[in-house]
């Protein structure tokens, strides 16, 4: 019976379920591979969408990301996350799409970008108590996509591995080889400027019709 | 505390990782300045709904068409 071995695994050290997974897949088991792809596979099409901007890229990127990954395992090292390591994977075959599609252009999430935008709020509006409940889900999704659309990459994968995957400050940082107070400057205005654009939408109107 | 003070420590405040001192400060200056407290709720707001809405969703037909892809060739030895 396995058992023994799951209980003695999941014992003191308190190890990430991850680590028994990668241990299996080491030893050659590709369905516990499987299991982890399924876990993630949401979540690092999401990040390659964000980044890439174009479904067929992000299909691609998805795929990719999971097969190096798989190659590489050897090289992951049980002192960061699966998550996170498999994010950079999956953040730098992004970049990498994104180059060969715009020929010449360089994308870069390292360069900071210098702007006032958001830095100080300009629309002190509030918002109406629950203010997308007055769009239909599929016009909420326009608005949210094109809003964040809207940022320099480098804050939008800020905002994204922050504050919509979860990662902590010193994740976000290790995942995308930044320095912690860059994270930080980055998803203030990241949020500041989200928060601007979407006051458009979500303010308060006086004397709404309905 | 000036609102630019208050604005320096609006992301320590949203993830909670600030000491009770200065929560007590913060606090304080919301309960006199509307401008932060609003930019506050809307600022909280916001990563409520983008954490709650998943704009780009994957299909369970796509999912599933790139999973087999993925483990296809995994099984291959890549
Ligand atoms: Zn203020």
């Amino acid at each position: 019976m396995p058992m023994a071995t799951i209980q003695s695994l999941a014992g003191e050290n308190e190890q990430h379920p991850d680590v028994a997974l990668i241990e299996r897949v080491r030893a050659g088991d590709v369905s516990a591979y499987d299991t982890l792809v399924r876990k993630y596979e949401r979540q690092v099409f999401r990040i390659a969408q964000h980044i890439t901007q174009n479904r067929e890229d992000a299909e691609d990127v998805m795929q990719d990301a999971f097969l190096k990954a798989y190659e590489k395992l050897d090289q992951f090292q049980g002192n960061s996350k699966f998550y996170t390591w498999l994010v950079r994977i999956a953040v730098n075959e992004s970049l990498m799409r994104l180059r060969k599609r715009r020929t010449g252009k360089m994308v870069s999430i390292d360069e900071d970008v210098e702007t006032e935008e958001g830095s100080v709020p300009r629309d002190l509006a509030d918002w109406a108590p629950d203010p997308e409940q007055n769009y239909t889900q599929s016009e909420l999704g326009e608005i949210l996509r094109k809003t964040i659309q809207g940022l320099p990459p480098g804050f939008r994968i800020v905002f994204v591995l922050r504050d919509v995957d979860g990662l902590s400050t010193e994740e976000t940082a290790e995942t995308l080889g930044l320095s912690v107070p860059a994270v930080k400057s980055r998803l203030l205005r990241a949020r500041l400027q989200l928060r601007e654009r979407l006051s458009r939408y979500f303010r308060r109107k006086r004397g709404a019709k309905k | 505390m000036t609102c630019t003070e208050f604005l320096a420590l609006l992301d320590d405040l949203i993830d909670d990782s600030v000491n009770p001192d200065t929560r007590a400060e913060l606090q304080q200056h919301l309960k006199g300045c509307e401008h932060c407290e609003v930019t506050l709720n809307t600022t909280r707001k916001t990563i409520e709904i983008y954490r709650s809405h998943e704009i780009y969703e994957l299909p369970a037909s796509l999912r599933e068409r790139l999973h087999a892809a993925i483990m296809a060739r995994c099984k291959k030895g890549c």
